[in-house]
């Protein structure tokens, strides 16, 4: 009785997502308050049977009610209660359950917090979010319902792909679609403002905590994922440049570069038409993500099945959403008005380089991703791209991205003097050219040309970040005051921008400076790597709740010293009769000493990974600067100042002169 | 006027520039970097490249799996039902690796018809076909049928 009321329960929220995403709508354009007025009680009664929808399932997965095909597909009574929790999104029709709710969630986070908002442009941006609401919510009631029933019901679920049962993947999920959703936020102020015809400082200023939330979310789940896949997939890479992690990348490469150009919008009232663009690109590559992922034209973990009504749907919804916001695009932007005038070297040319790269980069991204896919469909052949021309496409771009990252900020609004900037920077460059050489040198004993491109482009980041926030200070009273007293928008910009510097050091030093090696190994046997000794102890049997393992015990010491024993399983599902890698890893800033057990190779010998790899977490603690960094960019007063002075185009223009 | 007309044609001209010339280096790295599918029928017929990277995908065949006891290398044979080729591979196989699952390899073609693969994947679902591998499998069994005729 219970799974029916969560049906009826979404096929409600669908319903009322539908209304509002009409009503408003007319409302707004005829100046009808009544009508105007429902958008905000439509959310609320949305997310709440969301909420129950969502609810329903997740206590279905809890008392293992495998009368639910799809909890009898998903879950198994062996499995502990946080996966079978977990659980709920682990699959295809709860992942998409998932994003609906979390869609409720950010359609009722903005009618919480936009009461200052006129109600016109409020009710119009709620419209459009109700409309991609009912759009999915009658995807998920139409061709993925979670709540079908077997009849008669199975004695034992078939279990939870042993792939995500973990923690990474309990996290992953929901972070990236919370970041998915939030696009669509973005993307709903910009049509509202195109509907309204008040494309202005103001709208991108409501526009901006918004789109760096979404962001923070999506960054957060990209770094997860990528984490995950580290540790989890068994052979210690963190990014394959697979079609499904690009589907994740793309839109935050799009979504950074509408950030950005907000920031130009609201600031210098210019680039306007050009950001409704890149908020209609970044949510209809979150829809592509979607399509790729969910519909089967791709086969990996996150292809969950293969039914064509299903990739036919979104790609329907894709066509939808992508045609008629271009087609108001079209009729609308071009009375949009752009103010502003810049000179050839200001911020606004770096703001615009930081666009035109991210966009570039997001374009031949997509290139290699959907290439094969359309030849295949085309029938013209099979192939595949590999990650070389992934990254000898998008290695050359982010190196001028860097460059003129560090100098960005740094920079006037408007107009600004070479000689000035010249003078303001050379220190930074000459600290990260000489150190960019030295750096490498001494911890590596090594010049590789590209390893001294990145630490000096990493260096330059962190020089350039230090440098602008000496140089904010000067005007302040005192120096304590001018460090600490400055926006936190501020410092979450420049969180953010270290982040970058991070990853890229994690990236260059853990590729070029890793040793890896695979062997065989039996009882006894050693091997030196990284100065690091690793000694095979042999191997034991274990279990856990739902699987069987053989761990293969490694000691591991420097100098005679005993440092850890890493323990890697290989463990066999019993459910699903699946294998499965478990890595043994000794996490450290520096390096990670990382082990994984093959398979036997007969008289007591197993295949064995053992990998030294540098700062290789640097790479996920540069995503969690940036993530760190959005929400004190998100956070910051001025956004919630202007909410509370009804908020007018000119303010913007006001705001520059206080603050640059 | 005279200069913001002026300033926003050099954008102009320095954007399409700049685009033009990634478009034109993403195609040619593009071109480098495809692997092209091939079945084993394909590869016996003499279709696969030579000289470069390709995909090969089939079933391993039962029984074709050998093992060096001293190193990681292994060879096996792949099939699509109708033909055979042999791999050679030297590191750690995937989880899923097993007899009569269907796998890819990318590799390079030697002299003697064997593929000296640089990578093994075989995804992670127990039921789990890669789709190249099925039609490869299809298109065999298809013409298989006109094979037998003719011995």
């Amino acid at each position: 009785m219970l799974p029916e009321l969560g049906n009826f329960a979404l096929i409600l929220a669908m319903s009322i997502a539908l209304v509002q995403g009409v009503i408003p709508l007319v409302g707004a354009a005829r100046g009808i308050p009544g009508w105007i007025a429902f958008a905000r009680p439509a959310v609320w009664a949305q997310f709440l049977f969301l909420l129950i929808s969502f609810g329903i399932l997740t206590y279905a997965f809890i008392v293992n009610d495998f009368s639910v095909a799809y909890v009898a597909n998903n879950s198994n009574s062996a499995l502990p209660l946080g996966y079978r929790i977990s659980a709920v999104w682990g699959g295809h029709e709860g992942s998409l359950l998932l994003w609906v709710m979390l869609m409720g969630a950010w359609s009722a986070a903005v009618g919480l917090f936009s009461k200052r908002l006129p109600p016109e442009m409020v009710a119009r941006v709620l419209a459009v979010m109700g409309l991609v609401s009912a759009g999915f919510a009658a995807f998920v009631v139409f061709t993925s319902n979670p709540f079908d029933r077997y009849y008669p019901a199975p004695v034992e679920g078939r279990d939870l792909n042993p792939l995500l049962q973990d923690i990474g993947l309990i996290l992953h999920p929901p972070m990236l679609y919370m970041g998915y959703v939030g696009f669509s936020v973005a993307f709903a102020f910009a049509i509202a403002a195109l509907l309204g015809g008040k494309l202005d400082a103001a709208w991108a200023r409501w526009s901006r905590p918004w789109t760096i939330t979404a962001w923070m979310f999506l960054t957060l789940g990209i770094a997860l994922g990528s984490w995950w896949a580290y540790y989890e997939l068994g052979w210690g890479g963190w990014w394959f440049w697979d079609p499904v992690e690009n589907a994740s990348f793309l839109p935050w490469l799009t979504g950074t570069a509408l950030m950005h150009s907000l920031a130009v919008s609201e600031k210098r009232s210019t680039f306007k038409s050009w950001t409704v663009l890149l908020a209609i690109f970044a949510f209809s590559l979150c829809l592509l993500g979607t399509f790729l992922v969910r519909s089967g034209v791709l086969t990996s973990v996150h292809a969950f099945a293969s039914d064509p009504t299903r990739g036919v749907f979104v790609l329907m919804l894709l066509a939808i959403v992508v045609g008629v916001s271009l087609t108001i695009y079209a009729w609308r932007a071009p009375q949009v008005k752009s103010a502003g005038n810049f000179a050839l070297l200001s911020r606004e040319t770096f703001l615009l380089s930081n666009n035109v790269l991210l966009v570039v980069a997001t374009a031949t991204i997509l290139l290699g991703t959907i290439y094969p896919l359309i030849l295949d469909a085309l029938n013209l052949g099979k192939i595949s791209v590999g990650p070389p021309y992934f990254n000898a496409v998008f290695i050359p771009l982010m190196i001028p991205l860097i460059i003129a990252l560090g100098i960005g900020p740094l920079s006037r609004w408007k107009q600004d003097e070479f000689s000035r900037l010249a003078k303001l920077l050379r220190g930074a460059l000459l600290g990260s050219l000489v150190l960019g050489v030295l750096l490498p040198w001494l911890l590596f004993d090594s010049f590789e040309p590209m390893v001294i491109l990145g630490t000096a482009l990493s260096l330059w980041l962190v020089f350039t970040v230090f440098l602008d926030w000496l140089h904010r200070s000067r005007h302040k009273a005192n120096l304590w005051k001018g460090l600490f007293g400055q926006p936190l928008s501020f410092y979450g910009m420049s969180l953010a921008h270290l982040g970058v510097a991070v990853t890229a050091i994690g990236i260059t030093y853990s590729s070029y400076y890793s040793l890896e090696k695979d062997l065989r190994m039996a009882p006894g046997d050693e091997l030196e790597l990284g100065g690091y000794l690793f000694r095979f102890e042999g191997v034991q049997s274990n279990h856990g709740p739902n699987y069987t393992a053989t761990e293969g015990v490694i000691s591991v010491s420097r100098d005679g010293k005993q440092i850890d024993t890493l323990h890697t399983q290989k463990r066999i599902y019993t459910a699903q009769q699946m294998p499965m890698t478990e890595a043994g890893i000794d996490p450290g800033l520096f390096r990670d000493l990382y082990v994984a057990l093959g398979e036997p190779l007969g008289d007591g010998g197993w295949a064995v990974r053992i990998y030294y790899k540098p700062f290789v977490r640097w790479i996920w603690l540069g995503g969690l600067f940036m993530a760190v960094g959005g929400i004190l960019a998100a956070s910051d007063r001025r956004y919630r100042l202007v909410a509370k002075r009804k908020a007018e185009g000119k303010l913007g223009a006001k705001f520059v002169a206080q603050e640059s | 006027m005279r200069t913001k007309q002026r300033n926003r044609l050099i954008l102009a001209i320095v954007i399409v520039a700049f685009v033009a010339v990634s478009a034109a280096l993403a195609l040619t790295a593009l071109n480098k970097n495809i692997n092209l599918f091939y079945s084993p029928t394909m590869i016996v017929n003499g279709e696969a490249p030579k000289d470069r990277m390709f995909r090969a995908g089939g079933m391993v065949s039962v029984g074709s799996v050998q093992r060096d006891p001293e190193t990681l290398a292994v060879s096996f044979r792949l099939n699509d039902g109708a033909n055979e080729v042999t791999v050679k591979y030297k590191g750690i196989l995937p989880d899923l690796f097993r007899e009569e699952q269907g796998i890819v390899v990318q590799g390079k073609l030697a002299p003697d018809g064997t593929i000296i693969a640089s990578e093994v994947l075989a995804k992670h679902d127990e039921n789990y076909m890669p789709p190249e591998v099925q039609e490869a499998l299809d298109t065999a069994k298809k013409m298989g049928v006109t094979g037998a005729e003719k011995e």
